[in-house]
């Protein structure tokens, strides 16, 4: 309903509506295009400035913004860059195997990059695997470690730094003058801006957005969430090193001031006053901060009466602000200003399906947990636990509130490993695994608290669960070469919200679901994955009579179709008119297990339910 | 190398240790209850240790007046956000009367003829009330933000202090003459008796640190907060109450160890950061949760520091930096599965 209801809303007010993305676009590159054709060369300077900062900025939204990671060292990589620049081209002395870089800007380039990546892998398989803050520790820390390197390497000219660096040439045209060189750092500016946008927009995209807030789901959808982490910081860093190398020939000349701690912290900042969460946020930032600063500077020591950088008592006090008032930073206020019709995306009917696996045959045992134990500490959270599904065949867990379902499902599911006991998937051992593994192997599942990511469509939503499906990788997606693939992807997402009964929620943001339709919409990213077992963790809770019996309705379809479908579920209506069989728990253990008819008579399940009769 | 060296070495490094680790201590104890990185923790060793030497050369600290403004900001947020008059009166009385009665009693005492032992009190008279402030201005109204969030704003705490401890002190660093200038004789070794004041100041802290946990009734409720916030809010404890005593302790931790330290080194408006770093790489040592782990960490940090600064002095600071890799690549690789971030 609420799609339908702002549309209509919108429709009589063309005029706003009319100015769509790619007019707002064009002016933009119009204007940047002119700039140094009109502006004094101050305001060029100033431009190439927040160029460099936006680059770097650029990556920090990636890891900050997007992927809910936090380096503070970012200024570090950008030093890594300008130096590696510096020596190779001016250096005499260079050893024999790198004697053929030497003086061709170009080639350092791609020498600093290879050497950024290199160090952003080894610092990152270090820290990323560590839970948030550890992170940013971390990088603080070899931020001012690289810091205090570049001052005190003999061949890397101590603190006084490296001189002499040769101008860029490009087809022969030296750039010496600002405003030939802005047009080579905005053109890597704009690089860096789209090709991040096209990831952001596709199927690792997702996993990589994902990561803030849904890396139990994300794995549990076969995303390998560690890489993807490593992915973001890599590429961070890489565009903070390119940074470095524009800065390095726009001075020409290397010292280690600009790469210390604070300078990474203001870059940080950038990124969380243009806000963070977007890629032309990070534009907005490197401009504010680096206009501000620019005008503090002036101004401030002629309040105090002294020398020294007071600017960061305003950026601090700033910062403060801006996180307790306004999270999201300064664009979405920004965006609000000038109402851009975004256009819902285009499902291509036309694509190709994707592959599905065969579906075993009607019968065939597809799970099996044999005397599975989770303890933790002193409290057995299931005790000695047996159950299996049939290809075909839909499996009730119940028990009161506390009995060690949801625990159950995790060490089904590989987001816990139990303590003892086997789990067999298809006949192979999974307890223990990665879920992202025991994802691939067809057995996908929903959570009790629902998982999803609140600001994505739904449609976004469910084409996380296809992940395994797709293959293309991070450039690939960077450079649009993954449309066919995506196309693809986003149809099976479409059917599968379609199936579900969301059709007409395809383009919200999941967050705006009623509860009990975010649960509805946690079954479809499931199917998307094209499972053979179905874990689903109270389906119904939450839903009307109507939805209750759509529910139903899928799940014998799927049924039919040989699904194994493992539910756990309070709702007795709903779970005795559906399922085949039945699997009483209380305190961790199994009390009963029989069809429908059966457990409802059972006297120790009446006793578990009802407290003795 | 010889074996008086490595005493003097050692001796040195168990010195600084002290220092970095009662700021682990303040920094787990910070994360713990109010899971901010208290990135600050520095600051407050700096202003504790200019603020001392200012009173050392009888002037009135600077400071005063940084406690009265962020006083005044304290109490703009209280009536901005009032629940109602006591609180507010309480507020008036604590972030005004109290800066400013301070103020006028600091400009009648004759500060040049202070004891040690009274500079020491009139400093943390000075600067520790601006522990809760910062709590109640930059921290209180964003309690339950993520971690991360924390931690931004906790490094923005931080460059605003700096900047405005540059404003107070100027660019020129300080040294304070230490408490005791005996020397102690123990067999070849020779022992500074300030030394002996830092080590011995350190155990007293950390053992009346482990009593106030362990046998109060805040010290309990602070426990509580920080193995789990909300039972411990259902319980009756005021997370708001928990922050500022949480930022309190902290802020006498860092004020003590910045007096202890400023005899053993000169301290500049910006030398906060790097010594409260070190103590954040202990704390790391402790995977910011275990005190023992954290101190043990602190005196390792201690050691490795002054044994570098004789091999290699000018890469001191890369090979103390540097340690936290190979404590984080330990702590990656008995960390499993994967978590959600808070």
């Amino acid at each position: 309903m609420n799609t339908r209801i702002e549309t209509a809303s919108r429709a009589p007010a063309p005029v706003a509506s009319r100015i769509g993305p790619k007019h707002v676009l064009g002016l933009f590159l119009v204007l940047l295009a002119a700039a140094p054709l009109v502006l004094p060369d101050f305001y060029v300077t100033l431009l190439n400035y927040i160029g460099l900062s936006a680059l770097v900025a650029l990556g920090l939204v990636l890891l900050t913004g997007v992927g809910g990671l936090t380096s503070f060292g970012q200024a570090a990589f950008v030093g890594l860059g300008a130096y590696t620049t510096a020596w190779l081209t001016t250096s005499q002395e260079l050893p024999g195997w790198l004697a053929f870089i030497g003086g061709s800007p170009w080639l350092a380039l791609i020498a600093g990059l290879v050497l950024t990546a290199l160090v952003a892998i080894i610092l990152g398989s270090v820290t990323l695997k560590l839970s948030g803050h550890f992170l940013p520790l971390g990088t603080m820390a070899w931020g001012i470690s690289l810091y205090f390197l570049f001052g005190n390497m003999e061949f890397l000219g101590g603190h006084g730094g490296l001189s002499g660096i040769p101008a860029l040439k490009l087809f022969g045209f030296e750039l010496i003058e600002n405003r030939h060189y802005y047009y080579l750092v905005w053109a890597f500016v704009l690089l860096g801006l789209f090709t991040t946008r096209n990831l952001l927009d596709s199927r690792e995209g997702r996993a990589i957005r994902a990561l803030k807030g849904g890396m139990v789901m994300a794995e549990a959808m076969g995303v390998d969430t560690s890489r993807a982490r490593m992915v973001i910081f890599v590429i961070a860093a890489l565009q903070a090193c390119a940074a470095g190398w524009l800065y390095a020939h726009l001075q020409r000349f290397v010292n280690p001031t600009p790469f210390g701690l604070h300078i990474g912290i203001e870059y940080l900042f950038m990124a969380v006053v243009g806000g963070a969460g977007q890629v032309w946020g990070a534009l907005v930032g490197a401009g504010v901060i680096t206009v501000l600063k620019q005008w503090l500077q002036d101004f401030l020591p002629k309040v105090f009466g002294s020398a020294g950088n007071f600017e960061v008592i305003v950026f601090g006090v700033m910062m403060v602000i801006v996180l307790q008032r306004a999270r999201d930073g300064l664009w979405p206020l920004l965006a609000k200003m000038v109402p851009v019709r975004e256009a819902p995306r285009v499902i291509d009917a036309s694509a190709q399906p994707l592959d599905k696996k065969p579906q075993p045959p009607m019968g065939e045992m597809i799970l099996e947990a044999k005397n599975v134990t989770r303890k933790f500490g002193g409290l057995v959270a299931n005790n000695n636990m047996s159950l299996s599904v049939k290809a075909g065949e839909i499996l009730a867990l119940i028990g009161p509130n506390g009995a060690g379902k949801s625990t159950m499902f995790n060490q089904l599911s590989g987001v816990d490993t139990p303590t003892s006991g086997e789990v067999l998937f298809r006949g192979k051992p999974v307890a223990g695994h990665q879920s992202r593994e025991i994802a691939g192997l067809g057995m996908s599942r929903t959570f009790q608290h629902v998982r999803l990511l609140p600001k994505m469509t739904v449609l976004e939503n469910v084409a996380i669960g296809a992940h395994l499906r797709g293959s293309k990788g991070v450039l690939p997606a960077a450079w649009r070469l993954d449309r066919v693939e995506e196309a693809r992807l986003m149809r099976e997402a479409a059917i599968q919200v379609e199936r579900v009964g969301l059709g007409e929620f395809m383009h919200s943001e999941a967050g705006s679901l009623a509860l009990g339709q975010q649960r509805i919409l946690e079954i479809a990213r499931a199917l998307c994955s094209d499972p053979c077992l179905l874990l689903l963790d109270e389906p119904a809770a939450g839903l009307r009579f109507k939805e209750k019996q759509a529910l139903t309705e899928l799940l014998r379809r799927l049924k039919s179709e040989g699904m194994a479908v493992l539910i756990v579920e309070h709702d007795m209506d709903f779970v005795m008119s559906l399922v085949d069989r039945v699997v009483v728990m209380e305190f961790g253990e199994k009390i009963a297990e029989g069809l429908p008819e059966e457990i409802q008579k059972d006297p120790a399940v009446l006793e578990a339910y009802l407290g003795g009769v | 190398m010889d074996a008086e060296i490595i005493a003097m070495l050692g001796q040195d490094g168990v010195t600084n240790g002290a220092i970095y680790a009662l700021l682990a201590l303040a920094l787990v104890l910070v994360f713990a209850v109010t899971r901010v990185i208290f990135i600050p923790q520095g600051e407050f060793l700096a202003w504790g240790a200019l603020t001392m030497a200012a009173l050392e050369g009888g002037h009135l600290p600077t400071t005063v007046w940084l406690l009265a403004g962020l006083g005044v900001l304290a109490l703009g947020v209280d009536l901005f956000s009032a629940t109602g008059r006591r609180t507010i009166g309480r507020s008036v009385l604590w972030n005004l009367a109290y800066p400013l009665a301070l103020a006028g009693l600091l400009w009648v005492l004759p500060l040049a003829e202070l004891s040690t032992w009274a500079r020491v009190i009139v400093t943390l008279a000075i600067v520790v009330p601006m522990g809760p402030m910062l709590y109640r201005v930059a921290f209180q109204p964003v309690a339950e933000a993520p971690v991360l969030v924390l931690l931004i704003i906790s490094v923005a705490v931080h460059l605003a202090m700096v900047g405005f401890g540059l404003l107070a002190f100027g660019p020129e660093g300080s040294r304070t003459t230490p408490f005791s200038e005996a020397q102690l004789e123990l067999g070849t070794l020779m022992v500074g008796g300030h030394t002996l004041v830092v080590i011995l100041a350190s155990l007293v802290l950390i053992v009346g640190l482990y009593l106030f946990f362990d046998r109060t009734l805040y010290g309990k409720a602070l426990r509580a907060t920080a193995i789990n916030r909300n039972g411990a809010r259902l319980m009756g404890i005021s997370p708001a109450l928990a922050g500022r005593l949480t930022f309190f302790l902290a802020a006498v931790i860092g004020v003590l160890s910045g007096v202890l330290v400023a005899p053993l080194t000169t301290i500049y408006y910006d030398s906060g950061f790097l010594i409260g770093l070190k103590g954040f790489v202990a704390a790391i040592i402790g995977g910011l949760a275990s005190y023992p782990l954290a101190a043990a960490g602190a005196i390792l940090v201690g050691l490795l520091e002054s044994f570098s600064s004789f091999w290699a002095s000018a890469f001191k600071d890369v090979i103390v930096f540097t340690l936290i890799i190979p404590v984080l690549m330990w702590r990656s690789l008995t960390s499993h599965h994967v978590e959600e971030e808070e």
